[in-house]
This record gives structure tokens, C-alpha cells and sequence, in this order.
């Protein structure tokens, strides 16, 4: 245990990404005890106020209260970004694991179809998607979308992982040992990628959360959600930055800039964890 | 007396394909060229696959492990051909014949302590076992080799020396009674002071248990310390087959001569002889035609450049291959098992 | 006799770690004359390669040199400015590190590995000397010209290493140190690339420092040997003495236990394990294993002291042994 402090101490990085997220998790989880989530929805206090002592950061043009729109608008934008980034990091991973250990013929069919999918431009796709299902458009359906064309990049590099650990030599022992092509992916190769998995899920998570949040800046969103996103396109939709509004377009951006600083520093901190060669030497 | 052999390698090639690229053709490597071998089970046979790294050696043990399948010739386990091994007949091939490997840190899973590489065999070969008998034989084969069960067990690769990483590698390959043990070069990355110990383990299972050595190495040294037969191998063919003693101490062919002659004696009374008149060769499997040392053998005729030599029996254990005694007669496919039935 | 050319005085190299100093190199002392050949053998963890680094204050973080002089002639390198200290490198005194094979950069060609390290200490070379000057260190190491304008990829092992010896004498140095050169390649190969080496020594009229731990190799190679064990020099004197009858116990053992043609089946190892160079015992490094250890062994640091002339081992059996 001490050891392990003794290595946080060094790798801050980690330290701060997750101590950011920590106060995140603590904003989630104790705001609705002393906020009033239901004052996040239309028409539920005066439109267009100034922060002032009962409502911290004032209203929107529809009478949205902005402080519990901020604590509801992030949870769900980081739901659509986790859940996102997670269905991506599975089908990825299990298409990277059987492409890099069979190889041949299915790895062919898999890495053409990744390397193609990488080339079109996810937004334009997910744009004529998501105007195409915008009655049905709502926070799991826009995570799914998203996570359709997030698959590829964790695809690929597990899968280049997995063809440089497939030659080592405790794979051959295993085999050696009787285990099965399945058990030597579950048991010996998927335990030495979980720091592997853990960095890519963050950056699945970043790009989920990034695509995310394009699309509903452009109206692409839930309609009846307020997500971060979408609540800068109200922002816009209402002129909020012209009418000097700054506490309706300032909250959900440092939010914003708040939750890819946190996973930056983790993905950073993770990379020293996953990669011995850059641990600081004292 | 010429029984089914054990283990048997005949005439097996092995040629490695890379693919090309559009613009770039693909090059073909003749890893093993018609390299035949046969472990027998009484008495049993320690032998010693010799030659440099490109030798082929690797390759052709990795042939006998199953682990590859050769591109032309057969490997048979106990007469059948190892493609017709297959579900349970496969893993009793397995457990009968084991493997030590080189590099002492790269055979464990660096996310598992050591007990991992012991228990997986037994899980996967005896699943009827409980813990306790499973722990019992570990404990067990653990002392066998020396090691202190509280100083092994429970502790990760990084936390146990070279020498005890390589020794829990017997201990695994001789935990569950084999025939066979392929040991690829078991010490070469072994501090010198260990190295004794643990081919001494291998000599010791060998003799008190009846396992068949395989043993892989570049040490001549070592391997007519260990060994009774040797096969020479080199750029992928075979060279010199037969007793250890004869061929370490009185070479026949050329290859083998250099070979010998460059091992560095620890003593400073008998240096290096000076160099012979060969060339560097700057790759190797250049030529696929004629012997493959013709290019940088002193004693090189016009026949070797067209026509790979045969093995000659220049004796009832010694077969050279080598245009200089082709006097002798020459040893036919089915008779090289015989060469390596120990002196 | 003329001075020696390299002189070594209590080289101690520590690295710091969470749980306390490793004393990897302590009080390791040494010369080397002119032209001379030196073997400095020990097993894995022995001190070699850390006290040839630090000849070269090469020792990175968490290693640190502690203390020691080490005079390359007459001038001390521990005192010299980084950057004095950087001119000295390669050209006074260079190295060929350990696989050096698997650092040449491989998207460069090998010639330009030669101008990098030439340009490095000269910059008023012209092209045309440069080539000139390429093209006779590789003859030298027994390579066609053509070598130079290749990759390192399509080249041997052995090229390879060659390729390397040739850097480390390409700005003619005084002392060349030699990691472990041969480690890599099989024995055929080896005994050329050794050749070789020699062969450019006796012409450069350089001293060689040979590290590494195969006991045959020193015996065919050096004129003089150092035997080092837990970070100490437990031995040092001409390789014919030293092979002929070995003064410390460790060396004797060393000696002995090697396999050899002579018999068949015979094994012996030394029993016991190198100490931890963290805890160290108090006293000498080897008494835990040492058959002849006596009574103060286990808490008197032995010394290295010169028994008899040119022969020095740190044991107290053996002080003031006749041959």
C-alpha cells in the first residue's frame, strides 16, 4: 500500500485526473440533495434572470434554472460519453482480440473494415443519422449512434497489441500446457491489457464525448434532455452570447473543459502506468 | 531393438513464405531442409540439436513440439503423424512431452505469480486433482530441483532470479512424468555458476527417471557434457549425426571442424589456432542448390556447389554429410533412426 | 615501464533507490598500461558494466558516481567539466556498449552513423575526407566499402558488431572499453569479431577493456584479468597466473566449475546465491559461500592488496602466498 502511494506521488498526473473526477462524482451524487432537479425543466422559474442569491446562476430564455440544468446536463452528457465509449471499447476489443489472435483470413475482413470505417468522416455520418431519427433522437439512442463509429481505433490498436503478445513466449508455454485458443485470450493475454484497455477506454470516452457534444451543438440532440450540448444550442438558438448571457453559455464550457482536463490527466497518468519505460526515474 | 521410436522427425523441410507487398516480392526462407531425427524410449535418447543461430535448430524443435507443421516430410509421435493427433490424443501429447525454453523471464505472464505456470498444467492434465494434491506435487517438484518452496511460491517473475525462474521451468516440465523434454537452449541466459545445477536436473531426470533429453544449443561444451548423440546442424540442414564423443573430440566435417576449433578453451595456454581461409558469409540460405556451407568450406569441390551431399555412415554411430567421404556408404531415409540410438 | 595509461582509485557507483543505496561498484581499483588487454569478468550483477560506465560518467539517475579517481593519462575525468568530459568521449576513451548491434538507428545508412559521431568532435572534416576516413575504418574491421552505403537492417550479426568496433576506434582513442561485444553472435563469428578487435588494437596501439563473463573468452583474448563479485574487484593479475592458480576462493570456484572437453557429465556449481547489493553483509561479499571461509570473514571487509608482484586479490588466505 505504501508502495502504491509512494508511485502516486510520483505519477501526480493520475493523482489530479482522479481527484477531478472524484469532486465530479461528489457533485453528481450530493447536488440533488440540496438542488432541486426539477427546476432544470422548462418553465420552472422566471426566464432570463441574472444570478442572484436563490437561483446561482440564474435562468434561460425558457425558464430552465441553470445551476440544476448544469448538474443534470452534465450527468447526462457523460452518461452519453461512458456508455458511448464503452460499447466502443467491448466491440472493439473483442474484434481487435480475434482479428490480432487468428489472424488470416478474419483478420483481413476485420482491419479492411475498420481501416475503411476510419476513413468516413464520423461526423458527417452521424449527422445524416441523427437528422434522419430525430423524433426518436434521445440519450441512449444518440450514445448508441456515437458508439457505432467509435469501435474502430480500439479495434486496431488491441488488435496490434495482441499480435506483438501473441509471439511472446509464456503464450507458447500455455499452449505447451494444453490451454485452448480461449483461455489463453481470456487468461493470459486479456489480463496484461487491462492497463492497455483502461488508457483506450478513456480516449474512447473522450472521442465518444466529443462527437457527442458536435452533434447536439448543432441541434442533433435529445430535444426534451438538457445535455451540455444541447444546451449551448439553445444558447445559440436564443442568442444568449449576443444578449451578454454569460451564465448560460460559460457554465456548460467550463464543465466542458473541466471533464477532458480530468481525462486527460488520467489518460496521461495511465500511460506511465501501462508503459514502464516512462516511469520518472527519481 | 529398432523399435517405434518415441519421437520422430523424417525428412521433414520447413520453408517460411513472407508475404510481398504490391511492389515487393515476398521472401521464402528454407528454415529446415530434409532434417531427420528419432528419440527413442529405451534406453533413452539425449541427444543434442547443435549449430549456429540460422542452423535451423529452433525451427526443427519446434517442428517436434507440434507447434509447427513442416512443409514437406512427417513428424510422428509413438508411430502416428502428428497431424493425426488431434483432441484427446493431442493433450496426452502434450503432457508427454514438455518444454524448457531460453529466455527464463519471457515464459512467465508477468500478471501471474510463478504458482500460475505450475497449476495450469496440472488444471489442464489432471483436473481431478484437489488443491492440496495439486499443491503436494508442486511442493514436490520443486525440491526435486533444488528450490525452497517458501522462497518460489507466491512471489512474481521480476521477484526471483534468472537461475530460479529457469529452475521452476524444469520443475514444471518434470512435475507430471513426460517421455520427452525439448530444453531450447535452458541455460544460455543463466549466470554460469547456476548453469551446472540445472543441466544437472536435466542429466539426473534422464537417468533416474528415463526421460528423453532434446536439448538445443550453440555450447559444444555443454552439450557433450550432457549428451550421447549429436545431430550438426547447419543453415538449416543437417551436417554430422552420431555419437557425441567422436564428433566433439575428432570432427569429420568441415563446418563442424571450424565449429570445434572457434570454441574459446578457458585456458590461456591453448589460444585460437590461426584463422582458416573461409570467407564471412554475409547471409545465410542463400543457396538452395548443392551443400549449404560449399560457399565458405576450405575443402570445396565442384560437386558440392550442384549436388547437396548424402549422409555417409562413416561408422555404426557417424554419419557425415560430406562429399569427402563418399567412400562410405550412403545412409538411407529409414536408417538415420538408428544413428542416434546412444553409444 | 611507462606509465599506465588509465588508472582506476576506489570507484564507488551507487544507485539510490526507495529502500536505500545499492552499492553496485565499491573502492574498484585498477591499471591499465599502454597497448595492454584487460579482462573484467564477474557474473550478472557483478559491478562490470556499471564501473565502465562510470570510466565514462555515463552512470544516469538513480546511479551516482560516489566517489573515486579514474586518471586517464595523468588527468582526472571525475574533475572535468560536462563538457570536457564529452570531448574526452570517444575520442580518448570510447565504448562499444553491450548489443551496441541493436542501436544502430535504423533508418540511417551506416556511413552516416561514422559522420555523425567524427562530426561530433570535428566539424572542419570535409566530405571527401570524411569518406576517405570511412572507408579505411571499415577495411580495418575486415568489411568491403560498400558496407557503408547499406542499412543496418541488411546487415549480419556479426557485420554489425563490427560496424560498432569500427565507431568506438573511428576517433582513435587510448582506451577502448568493450561490453560484452560478442554476446549475441555465435562461436564462429565471435572468434572473428575478436580477431578483428585485437588485430585493430595492436594498429591503434590502444588499451582494451573487456567486459563480460564468459571465463573461455578471457583466456583467449586478454593479457591481464580482474575478477569481480557484488560490486568489488576481488581479483586482478596476468591472465596465464590467474587461469594457473586462481588466489581468491571465488575464482578458484569460477575456474573450476567451468564444463570443459575433458570429461563427460560433470557438473559443479557454486552453491548459494549472490548476496544483495542493497542489504549488503557487513564483511566480505562471498563468506556466506566461500569454503575456505575462516573465523573474522564474515564481519572484515577484505581489501584488494598486491600479494605478490602483479598479483592482487582482496582475501586474507592468500596474503603473502608463495606461488
Amino acid at each position: 500500500m505504501s508502495r502504491s502511494w509512494g508511485y502516486v506521488r510520483r505519477n501526480p498526473l493520475l493523482l489530479v485526473g482522479v481527484a477531478m473526477f472524484i469532486l465530479l462524482l461528489l457533485f453528481w451524487l450530493i447536488g440533488p440533495q440540496v438542488i432541486d432537479v426539477t427546476r432544470a425543466r422548462p418553465i420552472s422559474a422566471m426566464a432570463d434572470q441574472r444570478p442572484s442569491a436563490e437561483m446561482p446562476l440564474g435562468s434561460d430564455s425558457v425558464g430552465r434554472e441553470l445551476l440544476p440544468n448544469l448538474l443534470v446536463g452534465s450527468l447526462y452528457t457523460f452518461e452519453i460519453g461512458l456508455t458511448a465509449g464503452l460499447i466502443g471499447l467491448v466491440v472493439g476489443t473483442i474484434l481487435g482480440f480475434i482479428a490480432g489472435y487468428f489472424g488470416g483470413v478474419i483478420d483481413s475482413f476485420i482491419s479492411t473494415a475498420a481501416d475503411v470505417a476510419l476513413t468516413i468522416p464520423a461526423l458527417a455520418v452521424l449527422v445524416v443519422i441523427a437528422s434522419v431519427i430525430k423524433e426518436v433522437l434521445n440519450v441512449r439512442n444518440l450514445a448508441l449512434i456515437v458508439a457505432a463509429l467509435s469501435w474502430m481505433r480500439p479495434a486496431r490498436t488491441i488488435r496490434s497489441q495482441v499480435l506483438s503478445m501473441r509471439e511472446r513466449s509464456y503464450v507458447e508455454i500455455a499452449r505447451l500446457s494444453g490451454m485452448n485458443d480461449w483461455q489463453i485470450i481470456v487468461q493470459e493475454l486479456l489480463p496484461n491489457l487491462l492497463p492497455y484497455l483502461a488508457a483506450t477506454l478513456v480516449g474512447a470516452v473522450a472521442g465518444a464525448l466529443l462527437a457527442a457534444i458536435g452533434l447536439e451543438a448543432m441541434g442533433l440532440g435529445p430535444q426534451t434532455e438538457p445535455t451540455l450540448g444541447m444546451t449551448i444550442f439553445w444558447c445559440n438558438y436564443y442568442g444568449a452570447l449576443l444578449r451578454g448571457m454569460w451564465w448560460w453559455w460559460a457554465p456548460p464550457i467550463v464543465a466542458i473543459l473541466y471533464v477532458f482536463a480530468a481525462l486527460f490527466a488520467i489518460s496521461s497518468g495511465l500511460d506511465e502506468l501501462a508503459n514502464p519505460r516512462l516511469r520518472r526515474a527519481r | 531393438m529398432n523399435a517405434t521410436p518415441l519421437l520422430e522427425a523424417r525428412n521433414v523441410t520447413k520453408v517460411f513464405a513472407s508475404r510481398g507487398t504490391i511492389g515487393a516480392r515476398g521472401t521464402t526462407t528454407v528454415a529446415v531442409n530434409q532434417a531427420s531425427l528419432a528419440i527413442h524410449a529405451t534406453p533413452p535418447s539425449i541427444v543434442a540439436i547443435a549449430g549456429e543461430s540460422g542452423s535451423g535448430k529452433t525451427t526443427l524443435s519446434r517442428l517436434l513440439l507440434g507447434l509447427i507443421s513442416p512443409t514437406s516430410g512427417e513428424v510422428f509421435y509413438r508411430g502416428r503423424p502428428m497431424e493425426a493427433i488431434k483432441g484427446a490424443e493431442r493433450m496426452a501429447f502434450r503432457r508427454d512431452v514438455q518444454a524448457i525454453f531460453q529466455d527464463p523471464f519471457e515464459v512467465y505472464n508477468p500478471f501471474y505469480r510463478v504458482d500460475h505456470a505450475l497449476e495450469v498444467p496440472i488444471r489442464r492434465f489432471e483436473p481431478h486433482k484437489s488443491a492440496a494434491e495439486r499443491r503436494a506435487l508442486i511442493e514436490q517438484a520443486l525440491d526435486v530441483v533444488g528450490l525452497r518452496v517458501d522462497e518460489t511460491l507466491g512471489r512474481y517473475p521480476h521477484q526471483l532470479s534468472g537461475g530460479q525462474r529457469q529452475r521452476v521451468m524444469v520443475a514444471r516440465a518434470l512435475m507430471l512424468n513426460p517421455s520427452i523434454i525439448v530444453a531450447d537452449e535452458p541455460v544460455s541466459m543463466v549466470d554460469a555458476s547456476l548453469r551446472a545445477s540445472i543441466l544437472e536436473s536435466l542429466l539426473n531426470a534422464h537417468d533416474q527417471r528415463d526421460i528423453a533429453i532434446i536439448y538445443i544449443t550453440h555450447d559444444l561444451t555443454t552439450a557433450y557434457q550432457v549428451c550421447t548423440s549429436i545431430l550438426m546442424m547447419y543453415s538449416g540442414a543437417m551436417v554430422e549425426v552420431g555419437s557425441v564423443e567422436p564428433v566433439i573430440k575428432d570432427p569429420l566435417h568441415p563446418y563442424t571442424q571450424l565449429l570445434v576449433g572457434s570454441i574459446p578453451l578457458p585456458d590461456p595456454t591453448r589460444r585460437w589456432a590461426a584463422v582458416q581461409a573461409s570467407s564471412s558469409a554475409a547471409g545465410q540460405h542463400s543457396t538452395t542448390q548443392g551443400c549449404p556451407y560449399a560457399p565458405r568450406c576450405p575443402q570445396v569441390m565442384d560437386i558440392c556447389r550442384t549436388e547437396a551431399p548424402p549422409l555417409y555412415a562413416v561408422s555404426a554411430n557417424r554419419a557425415v554429410a560430406c562429399y569427402l567421404y563418399r567412400g562410405a556408404p550412403a545412409v538411407a531415409t529409414e536408417d538415420v533412426s538408428a544413428l542416434y540410438i546412444g553409444a | 615501464m611507462s606509465a599506465p595509461v588509465l588508472q582506476v582509485r576506489n570507484l564507488c557507483v551507487h544507485y539510490e533507490t526507495d529502500a536505500g543505496p545499492v552499492k553496485a561498484a565499491e573502492n574498484v581499483t585498477f591499471d591499465l598500461a599502454r597497448s595492454e588487454r584487460m579482462g573484467l569478468v564477474g557474473e550478472s550483477g557483478s559491478g562490470k558494466s556499471t564501473t565502465v560506465l562510470a570510466l565514462l560518467r555515463m552512470v544516469t539517475p538513480p546511479g551516482r558516481i560516489r566517489g573515486g579517481q579514474v586518471l586517464l593519462d595523468g588527468a582526472d575525468l571525475m574533475a572535468l567539466s560536462p563538457e570536457q568530459m564529452r570531448r574526452m568521449r570517444g575520442s580518448a576513451i570510447s565504448l562499444i556498449p553491450q548489443a551496441a548491434m541493436n542501436s544502430l538507428n535504423p533508418v540511417m545508412r551506416v556511413r552516416d552513423h561514422f559522420y555523425d559521431t567524427i562530426l561530433a568532435h570535428d566539424r572542419t572534416m570535409s566530405r571527401a575526407q570524411l569518406a576517405a576516413h570511412t572507408g579505411e575504418l571499415v577495411e580495418a574491421v575486415g568489411l568491403r566499402p560498400n558496407v557503408l552505403r547499406m542499412y543496418p537492417h541488411e546487415l549480419s550479426g556479426g557485420m554489425k558488431q563490427r560496424v560498432c568496433i569500427a565507431m568506438g576506434i573511428c576517433l582513435r582513442p587510448k582506451v577502448i572499453i568493450a561490453d560484452e561485444p560478442t554476446s549475441a553472435l555465435d562461436v564462429v563469428v565471435q572468434r572473428q569479431v575478436m580477431e578483428t578487435l585485437g588485430r585493430i588494437q595492436r594498429q591503434l596501439e590502444a588499451s582494451i577493456i573487456l567486459v563480460g563473463h564468459d571465463m573461455g573468452l578471457m583466456a583467449q583474448f586478454v593479457d591481464k584479468i580482474g575478477i569481480m563479485y557484488a560490486g568489488r574487484l576481488v581479483e586482478l593479475g596476468p591472465v596465464t597466473e590467474v587461469f594457473g592458480l586462481p588466489l581468491h576462493p571465488y575464482t578458484r570456484l569460477l575456474i573450476n566449475t567451468l564444463p570443459s572437453l575433458d570429461a563427460k557429465a560433470v557438473f559443479k556449481g557454486i552453491p548459494g546465491q549472490t548476496p544483495s547489493l542493497l542489504n549488503a553483509p557487513a564483511g566480505c561479499a562471498f563468506h556466506e559461500r566461500c569454503p575456505d571461509a575462516v573465523g573474522d570473514c564474515w564481519k572484515a571487509q577484505h581489501v584488494l592488496t598486491e600479494v605478490l608482484p602483479g598479483r592482487w586479490v582482496a582475501c586474507p588466505c592468500h596474503a603473502g602466498a608463495a606461488a
